[in-house]
């Protein structure tokens, strides 16, 4: 169905890493020409590089380079996601870098960080080419001995790249953001080429940094494993400690030499696989333009309004919704497709597509967002518990149950309009105060043990006095982190299709639940004495309500799609389709206001991001909050001041009042008279 | 084409320009009648310059007031490398000579000379870079002598009546009729404000362009607090984008562009995000004015040199125009954004360009105007009056067309020098069909000895058009100009045009007036 639409995102992918490949030749020459510098001997510098260039040696390496870059190419595409992984805790963090996946993903950075490593060491040339040479031991018979500068290069390499993968996660580094502003691809790539140079040199300084001072104390593991295996030796004659150079170990001078290149090396590294990510994420991001109608009906899967309407690949419905956004603003003749009808029988499909997509994004919105509040006190504080101690037992153990996928007794789970991108980001509701363990029970690192240490905690959130319905119960364990394995490749899990009905029988409580309860609390309080678990359990400031935001890239092009078409409809539509639809949409976008304005009104939701320049990670998510706020409110003004006094018209007849809410409409109203007015 | 000599002639002193009704340009003969015409929504101001507290010192001179305090060669390297970067660092070591190595204060005099030489051989190909921040925003300002001015920045707001203006005392007040409240805005960062606009579609977002950064206020329109807190403001910078000489918001608020003549690049920021998108184009030597075209399609950015661009807002390519004898001054957009009127400083003529974008057609396939026209000559003219001979015209300062596209209001700079030359407003009517032409309209003059300085129309004025202007005597006053506009359709509940209300003389505007005043 939508295969050959992924297509398009695997063609783009093909050649941003094409692209990355082409781009190797200069990359190399300038590490070359940069390593082997030497501005004593201009002339041989020069003539040497270009020997080099040219030689076997240089262009075996350069096929390896290219492998490392098409590997690194699908990495990033198999790990790149849309939606960013917002972890709320250290131990959710800790959970996300020990997942298999991602462990898998370090293991790949290493080996290919050591291939880099070595065509670096033999680029180089001089002392690191070799991993042994031959020497004389003590008794005068030759040996070959162990070359340790050229360990100590294959290691930063592997170090390097492990660092790498570690920081990809804690930067969130798979993230790929859209742009507001739409530019070509070579400019943009051209814009980002200066960023580029400054982090991989910086990251690589950094790096370095970390591993001479590991390799300094750790060093001699590997360096006796190598010997043992390979039956090497090692020339302790020479080398007492690799940094400090044996010459000028008097003066306790470092070896420069060897840091310059250890750092010109790992900064080869990572400007290689930052340029590939850099072109990944443009290539993936450029605007892909959708036909809003077809004519052939074995097309029409590839329209507009039925991609926008599919959930499974991610980046397919953020691209419609940002091809959305942009015809609605500057494409007069794809806009009148969406305001036409149908040809046999006049229905505005198209219309009704789009807008009801649209309104469903914003009332998922809307509804992650009054859940999320109804949980958080305004004072950020939880609730008040209540004393019902005998849901508890029961919830409880569907909790549990819930994350276990093999425990017969599945969870009840609603099909709510906010499980649309069902994932657990309703973030936390508990202070750091109140409740300390907030950990990621779906993170491979919550053990059974932990699990069953985190429940009474589960148990003593307020979800259980405020929200009773069951989904949101399932949800509770999940609600302050976001769950390592369901979005990483940007497809959110699915709801179940079938759900069993909600298990909600009351059990008189017992003794012993009443005892398990007292111990709980024992153990929890405890616990949140010792500085590392409430280190490790408490819950970043702002990252709830980062994670609360993190798609609302989606419902930004949905509020300017649904704006700037309500708007053209005024003079281009026809045969007023959009009229039908204008209330629900303002009602919706009232609520949405509503709820979004409360949810400012929280401790740290209005706190701007640290904001960090110097690292590749895209830090767009963070403040997509202000974002959705700024472009609700343009587009509600929008609309009113486009439509004006007719509104009025629409407020008094009875036929647009939209599902008798009062309240809505009477913010409706005021949205006329209080726009720009005091 | 139009000129000056079928304009006529200006009002004899004492004489201020009132409004224009049934296509003439009425006048008073004292300030009493112009107070009274007032429309009683609009508020006239006047901000004395006596009564503005100005700054007694400027920053630098506060180091005087400590006491020297002998730090470490190394404190002062690295204070040194925080204030001032790589030549402060140098300039540092090189002063200090007594402490440091003599190879090391030589060499490092030696690339402070090179940096110099080099810079002043910069500085040669673009002479504004030698300039200071308060000069270069002087010099680039859309303000007709700004240093001097009492009111430094004005700006509607686009969907109601209020209004912000920023003074010489680097604050800025926001004035509306259905308020008692008047907010000032205050903050650290706000010096030298060069430019203000408010965010369309938002009802309480001002930017402000300041020397060293951009401030976005957001000053609750509900609020009852007279003094915002600078909590209220975004402030957004970047390394190297100072001073902020001009600023732009898109026509559907969601983008705003900045630019500063020492940056080649214009930014593009996400103003919710904090985040910019530098559009870098070699060439120019900078970016001094910027005028967002109201249909959203295009900008005008022009830079200090022979040279400014038109870039297209969707994929953000940009066209070059070289201009022969200076740089442009000024630029304003017609309401439909097809046709761009502009400036050349040293030259008194107006210029069009037309665009031509048929809007489904991507960017880049169109094809732009070949050159651009000469659509009005604003050379010197000497009028007869009863006060003797006044000669207006000459170079012109700034263009401001309303929203309706049919009056044109330029401002000339006259001569500070010669006393019969003083800066004038000159009012084109335009005309768009069948061909693009301005017609004359006259001449917009204040009270005596008050030369105009900042000139705005309101965004949406209902009888036509309102120019608002302020005076070198620290006074605002608002100018309107009452017509039927022919070519913009009337949207109204009835369906039949919102009529032009006064058609009277001035002595009805006076009794009207009058009985407003005396029934509040």
């Amino acid at each position: 169905m939508t295969e050959c639409l992924l297509q398009v995102i695997c063609w783009r992918a093909a050649a941003s890493i094409a692209w990355a490949v082409l781009l190797l030749p200069p990359t190399t020459a300038a590490f070359i020409i940069l390593s082997r510098f030497s501005i004593l001997h201009p002339f041989q510098w020069i003539s040497e590089c270009l020997s080099l260039l040219t030689s076997a040696s240089a262009i075996f390496s350069f096929i390896l380079l290219g492998g490392v870059i098409i590997i690194v190419g699908f990495l990033n595409l198999e790990y790149y996601t849309v939606i960013p992984n917002i972890a709320c805790s250290k131990i959710a963090l800790l959970g996300q870098l020990l997942h298999p996946r991602q462990f898998l993903s370090s293991l790949v950075h290493c080996i290919m960080g050591i291939i880099v490593a070595w065509c670096c060491a033999v680029t180089i040339g001089g002392r690191y080419e070799t991993l042994g040479y031959p020497c004389v031991e003590s008794d005068g018979s030759p040996e070959m001995c162990l070359n340790e500068y050229h360990l100590v290069l294959l290691l930063a390499g592997a170090f390097v790249g492990f660092s790498h993968s570690l920081l990809g996660v804690i930067h969130n580094m798979n993230y790929v953001s859209f742009h507001t502003v739409q530019r070509y691809k070579y400019l943009r790539f051209k814009g980002s080429l200066p960023l580029v140079v400054k982090c991989s040199a910086t990251q690589a300084l950094y790096s370095v940094r970390n591993y001479i001072v590991i390799y300094f104390f750790l060093g001699y593991i590997p360096k006796t494993w190598m010997c043992k295996t390979l039956n090497l030796h090692l020339n302790r004659s020479v080398q007492v400690y690799i940094f400090i150079n044996a010459l000028t170990l008097p003066s306790g001078l470092l070896d420069l030499c060897l840091i310059y290149h250890l750092w010109i090396s790992a900064t080869f590294l990572l400007f290689t696989w930052y340029i590939t990510l850099v072109l990944f994420r443009i290539f993936v991001t450029e605007v892909y333009s959708f036909p809003v109608q077809s004519s052939f009906t074995e097309d029409s899967h590839q329209c507009l309004p039925k991609v926008i309407t599919e959930k499974q690949p991610m980046i397919l419905k953020f691209l419609a919704l940002q091809d959305l956004a942009l015809l609605s603003q500057h494409a007069p003749l794809r806009r009148s497709e969406v305001f036409s009808l149908s040809q046999p029988g006049g229905h505005p499909h198209n219309w009704n597509a789009i807008s009801k997509e649209c309104l469903s994004l914003l009332s998922d919105l809307t509804q992650r967002l009054i859940v999320y509040h109804d949980t958080v006190a305004t004072n950020g504080r939880a609730k008040p518990l209540s004393t019902g101690s005998e849901r508890k037992t029961s919830s409880d153990t569907s909790v549990i149950s819930g994350d276990d996928p093999f425990t017969p007794k599945s969870t009840p789970l609603m099909k709510t309009p906010a499980s649309v991108f069902t994932r657990s980001v309703v973030g936390g509701p508990q202070s750091p105060l109140t409740a300390p363990f907030t950990p990621d029970l779906d993170s491979p690192f919550a053990s059974p043990a932990l699990r069953r240490l985190t429940a009474p905690v589960g148990q003593c959130s307020p979800w259980h006095d405020t929200v009773q319905s069951p989904h949101i119960m399932r949800r509770g364990p999940k609600l302050w982190s976001t769950s390592t394995d369901s979005h990483v490749n940007g497809s959110p899990q699915l709801s179940p299709a079938s759900v069993p009905s909600p298990k909600q029988e009351v059990s008189k409580p017992s003794l012993l639940a009443q005892f398990l309860q007292n111990r709980k609390e024992q153990v929890k309080n405890f616990l949140a004495k010792r500085v590392l678990i409430m280190y490790l359990f408490n819950k970043l400031p702002e990252a709830s309500s980062q994670a609360l935001f993190a798609d609302s890239q989606a419902h930004i092009w949905a509020l300017e799609g649904l704006s700037y078409l309500v708007q053209a409809s005024f003079s281009e539509d026809r045969f007023g389709v959009v009229q039908t639809t204008l209330p629900s949409i303002l009602s919706s976008m009232l609520v949405l206001q509503e709820a979004v304005d409360r949810h400012f009104k929280l401790p740290h939701a209005s706190s701007k991001p640290v904001r960090s320049s110097g690292t590749m990670g895209d830090c767009h998510y963070k403040t997509l909050r202000f974002a959705l706020r700024a472009t609700l409110k343009t587009a509600i003004y929008r609309i009113t001041t486009t439509f004006g006094d007719h509104l009025r018209y629409h407020y008094q007849n009875p036929l647009f009042i939209p599902g008798g809410n009062y309240w809505v409409l009477q913010s409706y109203k005021d949205s006329l008279t209080v726009p720009f007015t005091e | 084409m139009c000129s000056l000599a079928l304009f006529p002639p200006p009002l004899p002193s004492g004489h201020t320009t009132l409004c224009e009704s049934n296509n003439e340009l009425l006048s008073g003969a004292s300030s009493e009648d112009h107070r009274l015409i007032q429309d009683s929504s609009l508020l006239s101001l006047y901000f004395p310059r006596e009564s503005l507290k100005l700054h007694s010192r400027t920053e630098s001179s506060s180091k005087a007031a400590f006491l020297d305090h002998s730090e470490t060669l190394w404190m002062r390297s690295a204070a040194a490398w925080r204030d001032g970067g790589f030549t402060g660092l140098l300039n540092e070591i090189t002063n200090s000579h007594t402490e440091v190595p003599k190879w090391l204060s030589v060499s490092s005099g030696c690339t402070l000379a090179l940096l110099q030489w080099v810079s002043s051989f910069h500085g040669s190909l673009f002479p504004h870079l030698t300039l200071s921040s308060e000069d270069m925003i002087a010099e680039f300002s859309q303000v007709l002598n700004w240093p001097d001015c009492v009111v430094r920045a004005f700006a509607w707001h686009p969907h109601t009546d209020k209004f912000a203006v920023a003074l010489l005392d680097d604050s800025i007040k926001i004035y509306n009729p259905k308020s008692a409240t008047t907010p000032t805005l205050k903050h650290r960062l706000q010096r030298s404000v060069a430019a203000v606009q408010w965010k369309p579609l938002c009802a309480s977002a001002l930017a402000v362009a300041c020397q060293n950064c951009l401030l976005v206020w957001h000053v609750d329109p509900c609020s009852l607090s007279t003094r915002p807190s600078s909590g209220c403001a975004q402030v957004l910078s970047h390394p190297g984008h100072s001073p902020v000489t001009s600023i732009a918001w898109s026509p559907s608020g969601s983008l705003l562009v900045s630019a500063s003549p020492m940056d080649t690049a214009m930014m593009v920021w996400d103003v919710a995000a904090e985040n910019c998108v530098p559009l870098q184009r070699v060439g120019g030597g900078g970016v001094t004015f910027l005028s967002w075209s109201p249909d959203g399609s295009h900008v005008l950015a022009s830079t200090p040199s022979l040279l400014f661009r038109v870039w297209e807002t969707r994929m953000w390519t940009c066209e070059r125009w070289p201009c022969v004898k200076g740089r442009c001054q000024s630029g304003c957009w017609s309401p439909d954004g097809s046709r761009l009127l502009f400036t050349v400083q040293g030259e008194t003529v107006i210029y069009a360009l037309t665009f031509t974008d048929a809007p489904g057609i991507p960017a880049g396939t169109s094809k732009g105007p070949q050159a651009a026209a000469v659509v009005a000559d604003l050379s010197e003219t000497t009028f007869n009056t009863q006060d003797g001979d006044i000669t207006v015209g000459g170079e012109i300062q700034s263009l401001a067309w309303d929203p309706k596209g049919e009056r044109l209001a330029v401002l000339l700079k006259g001569d500070a020098q010669a006393a019969d030359r003083p800066p004038v407003i000159a009012v084109f009517k335009t005309r768009t069909s069948p061909i693009f032409e301005l017609l004359p309209c006259g001449f917009v003059q204040g009270e005596p000895g008050a030369e105009p300085r900042l000139m705005q129309f309101h965004p949406n004025f209902q009888h036509g058009a309102l120019l608002t202007v302020c005076w070198s005597t620290g006074r605002i006053t608002h100018v309107p100009f009452y017509f039927l506009s022919a070519g913009v359709p009337h949207f109204g509940l009835n369906g039949s045009p919102s009529l032009p209300r006064p058609q009277e003389r001035p002595s009805d505007f006076a009794n009207q007036s009058l009985f407003t005043e005396m029934i509040s």
